[in-house]
This record gives C-alpha cells, structure tokens and sequence, in this order.
C-alpha cells in the first residue's frame, strides 16, 4: 500500500472565463465559485473574492483559515492512492472578527517574511454570514465555505500531470531491525470547546482522542482546523495538509532514524482530563515502541501544562522528547514566557516570542472586514497609524509563531 | 598606524592599591593612568591606554550608592564630557568576580556611565555574583572566574567587548563571553522549526550535548512538612504575606514588591481591629481588610482555640510581609529568616495566610 502526493505549482492565478489549469495558470470562474458557495450554505449573504500575489502590496485582514486545494486522482480511501494538490495556491477565508484572534497575511514588506502565506497566490474569500447567526453557526459556515472552495479549485488538477509525485510507502507494522532510533510523532490539536476546536476525519478531535493514527491519512487531508486562536500559533487546515514534522520524519525515515508511528491527542481544558489524557497519550507512545517523541502544540498559555505533563510523564518512563513552543516573554522579552515548565522538558525548540512588535508598512490594498482591525489579537487601539502602517504584535500574524515548526523564526535570550 | 582606545578604569580599594577592608568606605578617587590589574590590561592590549583610574571603597558605594554615584559622575564628567579628540572611548570596571559589594560597585558605576555619557561600559563578574541579577538586564557583564585567578582572561574579554561595541559589531552571548541581559530576542535560524526538532531529539537520544531553546524557569517546590504530632502542647506563630501591619505601617513595608518583613508583638491582643491593625497589601481591594484585619491574619479565632485548648501556646510575636510582586528570591530570604527566629523560639506549628 501506498500513498502518493502529486505537486503542482502554478505561475500566477487570474480570473477567467472558466475554472482551469492550463499551461501552469489557475483560472478561476469568479461567479461559478459564488454561486457554488451560496448554492450549499443558505447562511452565507455575500462573499467576495479577490486574489493576491506574492510580492503585492496587499494586506489581508481578519484571516480565519488558509487551506490547500486539491483532489484525490486515485484510490477510493484516505491514505490510499494518489492525491494532487496545488502546491503554491491557497484559499483564505476571512470574515468579521468572532473571537477576537483572527490575523493578518502580508503579502510583502517586513510582514510578508513571518508567514508562509505571503509566498502562495491566495484566493481570498471575505464571507459575510446572514443576520442572527451564533458565533458557533458563522464560524462552521466560514469554514466549511473554505474547504469547498478548496474542492472547487482542487478539481482543475484532476487531469495535470504534476510537478513531483512524492511516495509515501506505509510503516511497516512490524517493527524492523535496525540500529536506528524508532521516533513517534505526538500531535496535540486544540480542542478546548468555544471555537477552539479541531476536526479530524469529520469528527470533532473532542471524540474518540487520543489515538494511534496512521500518518498516510493525515498527509491526505484528515485533519481540519475550527480555531479562533491567536493567529500566530493557529495550526490552520494548510499547516496540518503540510504538517512540517510529519514530512521531515517521512524524508529521513530509514537514513537517520525510523519512523515509528503517530499519537494524536487533544488538549482539554480541566485538569483531571490533562492528567488523564497524557497518562492515556504516554501508553499509546509505549504501545510503538518509541524511543524518543516530538511534541508539537497549538495555542499557548492553558496548553503549556499539557505539554509539560506529557513530557515529564514521556521522559519519566524512559521515551526522550523534543517538545516545539512559542513563547511570550513581553514586548521587550525580559517576562517569564511559558505558564507552565518542568525539569524534564531539558529540549525545547523555541518557534519565537509571539509579544515582539513588527511595524507593516501601509499597503495599498487591504482584503478582508478593514474595520475590525484595531480588535485583531495583537493589535491595540492606536496599531493604526495615521500613515496606514499598522504596529503589532507577531501574534497578530497568521503562522508567525506555527508550533508545529513550519517556519525558521527562534528566539534566544541576548 | 593601529587606533589607539583610551580608557577609564574602575577599581575598588583592594585591586586600585589603596589598602583592604580598612579602606572599604574610602570615598572615589581618580588617579591618572593605570593601577594594579590596569597595568596588565595594557600590557594585553598594546593599543590600549589606561588614561585615569577611578578607585571606590566598595562598602562606601554600596552602603551610599546615590552619593557615591554623584560624587564619580563629577570626577568623570571632565574626562568623557571633554571637547578633545583624546577623550577616553568607554569604561572598564572591574573584574569583580565573585565579590558581591565590588560586584555592586562595578554595575551601578557601568550603568550610570553609560546612560551619562552614552559610551561603552563594561564589567566582569562570576555569574553566581549576587550583583549579577541587579546588572545583567542593562550592563554588559563579562563571565569571569570566582577570584583573580581568571584575571588575564576576564580583562581580555572586557577589553574585546568594549571595543567591539564602540565599532558598532554586532554581539552574541556566547561568542563574546558575556551574562545574557535576559531578554529573550527573536530572529531566523537556517532550518525551520520542526527540522530542528529532530536534529535535536537525534542529538540527545545518541547522548551528544544538546542545547535548549527556551531554558525552563525553575519553581521551587517545597515538600509539606510532617502532621504536627501533639497540637495540644504545641506552639503556634502566625505569618502572614497578607501585608497585616500595625496602624501606620510602622517598618513603612512597600505596597508591591517588598524589601522587607515585619516582627509584631501580640501581647495583650485578642483580635485585630481597625484601629489598631491596617494592611499595607497593594494589588487588593483593602477595604474588607482594613475594616476587620482578622479576615486576613485570623487572630480572634486563634485566641478562641487558644482557650478551647486546641493547642499549646501562642507565640507572642507574628510576622508579615507584602506578598505583591515581591520577588521569588526576596521570598525565600524572608521565609528562611522568619523560620530561623521560629525554630530558636520553639515554635512547632505555622498558620501562613496570603491574599
């Protein structure tokens, strides 16, 4: 069994007459993707799509969830077959603020250099939801409306014969012989209820967690994201369609290490079922016979004690850890920046300190709701300066800090 | 012809040649050219000239630093407020090394200077110098030895990053040998995150050295002491880091961020009231607590036990200080104190309230 990932880049996105790749150009039929869009969701009122380009002077603003479009060319099942996606093309679901963590994408300039966003054509769509809607209804129709839009796009792959075509041959069951170090993959995904949530194979991740999950399904697309979180450590649909540490582990699986398994686990909110979770996490690393874990996270603050149980519980029965954190250590960076540590966690990979101001130049064009921005996470009443630069925290940028190490940002103490 | 760095270095009364502890409150003085380890310096860096010395009892500073402090800034004013292009370029205090009142004497003087007279200062300490702390976030400290056995290497080090940060170069912690100011800083490492990640779980599952990212702040967790075995003859103190003081906040404890404890008598006291007792606790509402001070430190039903005879005695001074913003290291000093009068009083048994 086998699962394959067919690559495609495209040289630039325009708006066309029908919704095709041809000769490494997406068109998109702009009204056949409203109408599709309003068709299957009666709570959308208006979406407007735009699309931006790597380099533009654009800034979108109040970004809820970036995903990759794609479609699967063979195989009937998830983790089987072949699926073709567009490589450097994302859609961008914007809307009014709802929990006051939506984030920015800046397309050039300084901002452009903390998100990996700012280097894919995005096709934004700014969706405004019909009146009276709970926060829970508008942010599922956001999110559902971005993931169709990415099936809408996914569809002109179908008959392209992509760039690269990466093999991903299933683990083997058995453990095999070898002087290698067996590594697990512990994914925490943010599922605190209230718009906190993360949705895998459908099913809210609340469900049926934690649990051993065969990695060729995640890199097909299992998980979704339905988080209102700071934007800079929301792992969004794209980052868990590209999870970093996933594709690292299978690229190095046989040379320097072996690549033993995936646990995914939830981070609840109470502390009986933190210290119940991690027990239940830490048997199930047991169960693949790990000698070390990486541990990434989402969000920060509550979920830092779910890291720290589960490394020093990790690390207690013997399984070294790498544990991947954001920080916020202040503005100026002399605060303490965890909430939570143990002796144990002794390697911690650092993905930056998510207080650090940036200054974005003006743009000339802004994409998305422009006036909830002074509410954005990270922002403050007077971000807006009157020169249309806006001062934020890094938080306020979508993926600056990604904790599953998708970006080269660090922090160290000077 | 090489450029040639003039300097103005700090000495206390021991390494300036002055004399030892007798000399420890003699007030600063500047003497023209190099002194003891200034000497060496230049013999080090033959591009380096000493041009004064300024030497300070280290006692006198500590114990008078904002007079000492004015008294230096007037003796250095003329030398870096000077119009020639001769003027001395930075300031090299030190190495103080593992002396903590020199330690004191060497940053407060680095500090000021800097901020002055917008020049480098530097200084050298051992990290564990109880000055460091005080220091590190705005002076640039130099890692040195705990006594002058690390001297050459220490000056070497102070010299090289004082010039270094005349020249504008850029400055790294370990590469240029000084104490982090503790600020964390952020900035792109050549591989992305999770990549490193895996370097780093490689490393350390092969036992190679690995270096931590973000180092954890450590806790002190302290482990409750046994079940006092006979309450009824025991004897019990109150502490409190409630901020319960005598009207008038008689020893003046801050509102946040306490520099000290107080000791108060309970003789003759069967509960607090708002005349007599008041809180000097910031960051609460003191309102419930000045109108009955037992709601924070509970004297009247301590009294009412007293005379159930649920215990032995009440020891007839309490404690309190401010628990608001007040340092985990100032904490710990105050509990190892107030539990050294305990234990020599015969105190068994503490009820500790906070807010």
């Amino acid at each position: 069994m086998i699962f394959e990932r067919g690559d495609i880049g495209v040289d630039n996105v325009r708006f066309g007459e029908q919704t095709t790749l041809e000769n490494k150009v997406l068109f998109l039929d702009k009204k056949a993707l409203i109408t599709f869009l309003l068709s299957r969701d009666t709570h959308i009122a208006k979406c407007v799509v735009s699309i931006t380009r790597p380099g533009d002077s654009t800034r979108i603003l109040c970004v809820k969830d970036v995903v990759q479009p794609g479609s699967k060319v063979r195989g009937d099942r998830l983790g089987e077959g072949r699926r073709h996606v567009l490589k450097n093309v994302a859609i961008v679901t914007c809307g009014k603020i709802v929990g006051y963590q939506e984030g920015i994408i800046d397309m050039s300039g300084e901002g452009a250099l903390y998100s990996p966003f700012s280097t894919t054509f995005n096709v934004v769509l700014d969706i405004v939801v019909v009146p009276d809607l709970t926060p829970r209804q508008h942010e599922e129709t956001v999110r559902k409306a971005g993931l169709a839009a990415a099936d809408f796009l996914g569809e002109t792959t179908q008959a392209v014969t992509p760039d690269t075509v990466h093999p991903f041959p299933a683990l083997e069951k058995e453990p095999i012989s070898s002087h290698l170090p067996r590594l697990v993959y512990l994914y925490m995904l943010l599922s605190q209820g209230l718009l906190h949530d993360t949705y895998v194979l459908g099913r809210n991740a609340r469900e049926g967690l934690p649990r051993i999950i065969d990695p060729l399904v995640l890199l097909d697309g299992a998980i979704t994201s339905g988080n209102c979180v700071s934007a800079c450590d929301k792992n969004t649909t794209w980052h868990h369609q590209n999870n970093p540490v996933l594709q690292e582990l299978w690229r190095r699986h046989g040379r320097d290490l072996l690549f033993a398994g995936v646990v995914l686990c939830t981070e609840p909110v109470r502390l009986s079922d933190k210290e119940t979770l991690a027990e239940t996490s830490i048997a199930l690393v047991h169960e693949l016979n790990a000698d070390g874990v990486i541990l990434s996270k989402e969000g920060f603050g509550n979920p830092d004690a779910d890291q720290m149980l589960l490394t020093r519980g990790l690390e207690q029965s013997g399984v070294k850890v790498v544990a991947i954190t954001d920080e916020f250590a202040g503005a100026d960076g002399f605060s303490q920046s965890l909430a939570d540590s143990t002796v144990e966690a002794d390697a911690v990979i650092s993905v930056g300190n998510a207080n650090e101001r940036i200054l974005l130049p003006p743009m000339e064009q802004l994409l998305g709701p422009i006036n909830d921005l002074s509410k954005l996470a990270g922002a403050w009443p007077h971000s807006l300066h009157e020169d249309g630069s806006l001062e934020v925290e890094l938080q306020a940028i979508i993926g600056a800090t990604n904790e599953l190490g998708m970006q080269r940002l660090s922090c160290r103490e000077v | 012809m090489e450029h040639r760095y003039r300097v103005i270095h700090c000495l206390n009364q021991f390494f300036g040649g002055m004399g030892g502890e007798e000399k420890a409150y003699q007030p600063p003085q500047l003497f023209e050219g190099a002194r003891g380890p200034g000497m060496l310096l230049e013999n080090l860096f033959p591009n380096i000239q000493v041009a004064a010395t300024l030497v300070v009892g280290d006692n006198y500073l500590a114990d008078k630093t904002e007079r000492a402090l004015r008294e230096i800034l007037a003796l250095l004013t003329p030398w870096y407020a000077a119009e020639s292009a001769d003027k001395p370029k930075f300031l090299l205090a030190g190495p103080a090394f593992n002396a903590g009142r020199y330690g004191i004497a060497c940053g407060a003087i680095c500090q000021m200077v800097q901020k002055e007279f917008s020049i480098p200062a530097v200084t050298a300490m051992y990290p564990q110098n109880p000055a460091v702390i005080e220091y590190k976030k705005n002076v640039f400290i130099v890692r040195a030895g705990k006594d002058v056995m690390d001297m050459e290497e220490a000056l070497r080090n102070m010299a090289v990053l004082g010039i270094k940060q005349l020249n504008g170069e850029e400055l790294d912690p370990d590469r240029d040998h000084y104490i982090p100011h503790g600020q964390r800083k952020n900035y792109f490492a050549e591989k992305t995150g999770a990549s490193r990640a895996i370097d780093m779980l490689l490393r350390k599952l092969a036992g190679k050295q690995i270096h931590t990212e973000c180092t954890m702040p450590l806790f002190d967790r302290v482990e409750p002491a046994p079940p006092v075995r006979d309450m009824a003859s025991a004897r019990l103190a109150l502490v409190t880091s409630g901020g319960i003081v005598p009207r008038g906040n008689p020893d003046r404890i801050e509102a946040a961020s306490a520099s000290r404890f107080g000791t108060y008598s309970l003789n003759g006291l069967s509960r607090f009231s708002s005349e007599t007792h008041q809180t000097a606790h910031g960051g609460y509402d003191p309102t419930f607590a000045n109108d009955d001070p037992n709601r924070i430190l509970p004297l009247d039903v301590v009294r009412e036990l007293e005379a159930e005879g649920a215990f032995g005695s009440l020891h007839d001074s309490y404690y309190a200080t401010v628990g608001n913003g007040t340092s985990v290291a100032n904490a710990d000093r105050y509990g190892f104190e107030i539990a050294k009068l305990l234990l020599a009083d015969g105190v068994q048994a503490v009820i500790l309230t906070s807010t």
